[in-house]
């Protein structure tokens, strides 16, 4: 009974994925801690790392397939929902040097003692106590998108003006971080952590650690998705996407769903960037580079758009890609990427899992007769 | 003034002095006309007379620039929007069918349903028995009771033309507004949707605009004539065509 309720959630695909993901789980951590360095199958710690910050890049293209390929909201602005949830770790984080930093202050962070600050400024205040930083991670985000939200979908902003703004948004905060004055490390950022809940950053158990957490909130990101979507407000959201003003004429509040959707995956964003940060060990505001939005975005097309399972495959998939091609091929990456963006654009347009799928129909069917009377093919697609 | 208030409260829609323009253009001018309770009305008028933006108007797409719009003598549809004016009930189908392609026509039929429209309820939002029932009863209606499980996006344009439909009546609307139901129909087609808006008018007043004549003969109801954003003539079919100034400007000699 529970185990075909879990597999309705999932789907066939989902419940690859997250196998995987347990499979992965459970393997990089052996491999690193007990598999003797010179063997093939060892994974040391720097690849630990890397992988943890893929499995946070899965989550910003899941938080963003949830909004565009639901919805139909083409955000181009969502790594700064991501750096927003970073940085309200980065600050925690900071706050947790305490004495320790090179100017030895124990309450401001070396960069307010080197621009002569002399005391905290109050939007600094709480971020020592970790419980109050988690809060930040998915209120500061969440709010910026309900406030950015009710503003653009009260007036009817979509389509290609929406993404615009979402870039100008994007674009705004990463001027303002770059300022010194704003109190956030301008061009330096956030960095020279030390630990986080008293486990040093450092270590390999706390690097396994947070490789596991990013494991876990992965997957749990993914069924808290997979359940919106399977809901009615899903279907109320792919009927947004199809056909907008006839859910409104059939009474639905377009806006209000939009405003939901583009909260809560404004949300997921932030944790992503928060699981992100200790990992990569900064936070600076080239994080809010609109190039990195419009990257995001690209993963989820590659990987297939509106299918969840795909936008993790892409996330992950795009950026294992990048690391060989940039430590092969360092010249060729970018028009790699671009490249990449135009084949699935003309040759893909459901991306890697839209092509399996389509794959999988193309073989002969085990029994002819089971397939009579079926729709055209377009509509198996849009089910698989 | 009491009498004309009981007057106006037993009509469905109410519309009253209603002028619209675009950038000088005057879509609709002083246009004024009563829909009654059970009524099917069929609106008629050559291209730019106004009929889109009267829908527009009706629906909450468009506010007027004067003039008074009442829904059941009481509601002010021209302060309300789209949302809103669908819960009081007035369902509108579109000229193009506009249907959700990537649901099946089930659960195209499930989205409309009257009921509570809230992110939150539809969030937590469980199959309920009452609904399938009533879900089956307009798939019979709209002859797609076999096409349930099919996707919207696989269906002829008269059978999407038909769903659309089926969700107006999903909704329960006490107004139906049907913008060209049979355009791009075949022959075959175009009968069978004459006989169900009959069907649908039994129980709901619907107001139809359409271009073609032979349709508007099946249907055999009280036919207003727009022209230029304002009513030109009304009354049977045949009694408007027999009208001077409708042949000058729509029916041609």
């Amino acid at each position: 009974m529970i185990s075909g309720r879990f597999l309705r959630l999932t789907g066939t695909s989902g419940l690859i994925l997250l196998a995987c993901l347990l499979a992965a789980a459970i393997y990089v951590p052996v491999a690193n801690q007990f598999i003797d360095p010179g063997s093939p199958f060892h994974v040391n710690t720097a690849s630990v790392v890397v992988f943890g910050k893929y499995l946070c890049f899965a989550m910003l293209a899941l938080s963003i397939d949830l909004v565009w390929g639901y919805c139909g909201i083409l955000s181009l602005g969502h790594g700064a929902f991501f750096a927003l949830g970073g940085y309200a770790m980065g600050m925690h984080l900071m706050r947790e040097i305490g004495p320790r930093g090179v100017y030895g202050n124990p309450i401001l962070p070396d960069f307010m003692v080197f621009l002569n600050w002399e005391s905290l400024p109050w939007f600094w205040y709480g971020f020592d106590m970790f419980w109050f930083a988690m809060v930040m991670v998915v209120l500061v985000p969440g709010l910026l998108a309900f406030v950015f939200g009710f503003l653009a979908f009260r007036s009817r902003v979509t389509g290609v003006y929406l993404s615009i703004i979402t870039q100008a948004m994007a674009f705004a905060l990463m001027l303002a971080f770059f300022r010194n004055e704003m109190g956030f490390g301008g061009n330096n950022g956030l960095t020279d952590f030390k630990d986080v809940l008293g486990f040093d950053l450092q270590a390999d158990s706390t690097r396994i650690g947070l490789y596991l957490l990013s494991i876990a909130a992965l997957a749990v990101m993914f069924l808290i998705c997979r359940a919106i979507v399977l809901s009615r407000l899903g279907k109320v959201l792919i009927a947004v996407r199809d056909a907008e003003s006839r859910t409104r004429f059939i009474g639905y509040r377009v806006e209000h769903y939009k405003l939901f959707v583009f909260t809560v995956s404004a949300m997921m964003a932030g944790v992503a960037g928060a699981l992100y940060v200790p990992q990569v060990g900064i936070i600076n505001p080239g994080e809010f580079a609109p190039a990195n939005s419009i990257e995001a975005v690209i993963w989820v097309a590659v990987g297939g758009r509106g299918t969840l399972v795909g936008a993790v495959i892409g996330g992950i998939g795009v950026n294992l890609a990048k690391s060989y091609f940039t430590g092969a091929l360092p010249e060729i990456w970018l028009f790699a990427l671009g490249g990449l963006f135009v084949v699935v654009t003309l040759f893909m347009p459901k991306g890697i899992l839209g092509l399996i799928s389509h794959w999988r129909r193309r073989q002969p069917p085990p029994e002819p007769a089971a397939e009579t009377g079926a729709p055209s093919s377009t509509a198996a697609e849009e089910r698989a | 003034m009491n009498t004309l208030h009981k007057e106006l409260t037993r009509t469905v829609l109410y519309l009253d002095g209603i002028s619209v323009s675009f950038d000088g253009f005057k879509a609709l001018n002083d246009l004024s006309f009563v829909v009654e309770p059970g009524e099917m009305r069929a609106i008629i008028g050559p291209n730019g007379a106004g009929k889109t933006t009267m829908m527009d108007v009706i629906t909450g797409k468009t506010r007027p620039d004067v003039g008074s719009a009442l829904f059941a003598g009481q509601h002010d549809l021209t302060k309300l929007d789209e949302a809103d004016i669908a819960q009081l009930g007035i369902g509108r189908k579109f000229q193009r069918p506009t249907v959700f392609e990537s649901h099946t026509v089930r659960d195209n039929i499930v989205l409309s349903l009257a009921g509570k429209r809230s992110v939150f309820d539809t969030l937590f939002a469980r199959a309920r028995e009452e609904e399938a029932d009533r879900i089956d009863r307009v798939l019979d209606t709209i002859r797609l009771a076999d096409r349930a499980g099919m996707m919207a996006a696989d269906l002829s344009h008269g059978q999407k033309q038909w769903l659309e439909i089926g969700m107006l009546l999903a909704q329960d609307p006490s107004l139906l507004l049907v913008d060209e139901p049979v355009a791009g129909m075949t022959d075959a087609e175009t009968v069978q949707t004459a006989t169900l808006l009959k069907e649908i008018a039994r129980d709901h007043s619907v107001v139809v605009v359409e271009h073609d004549m032979s349709f508007v003969q099946d249907l055999g109801v009280m036919v207003t004539v727009l022209h230029e954003g304002s009513v030109l003539a009304e009354g049977s079919l045949d009694h408007v065509s027999a009208d001077e100034r409708v042949i000058d400007v729509y029916l041609g000699r």
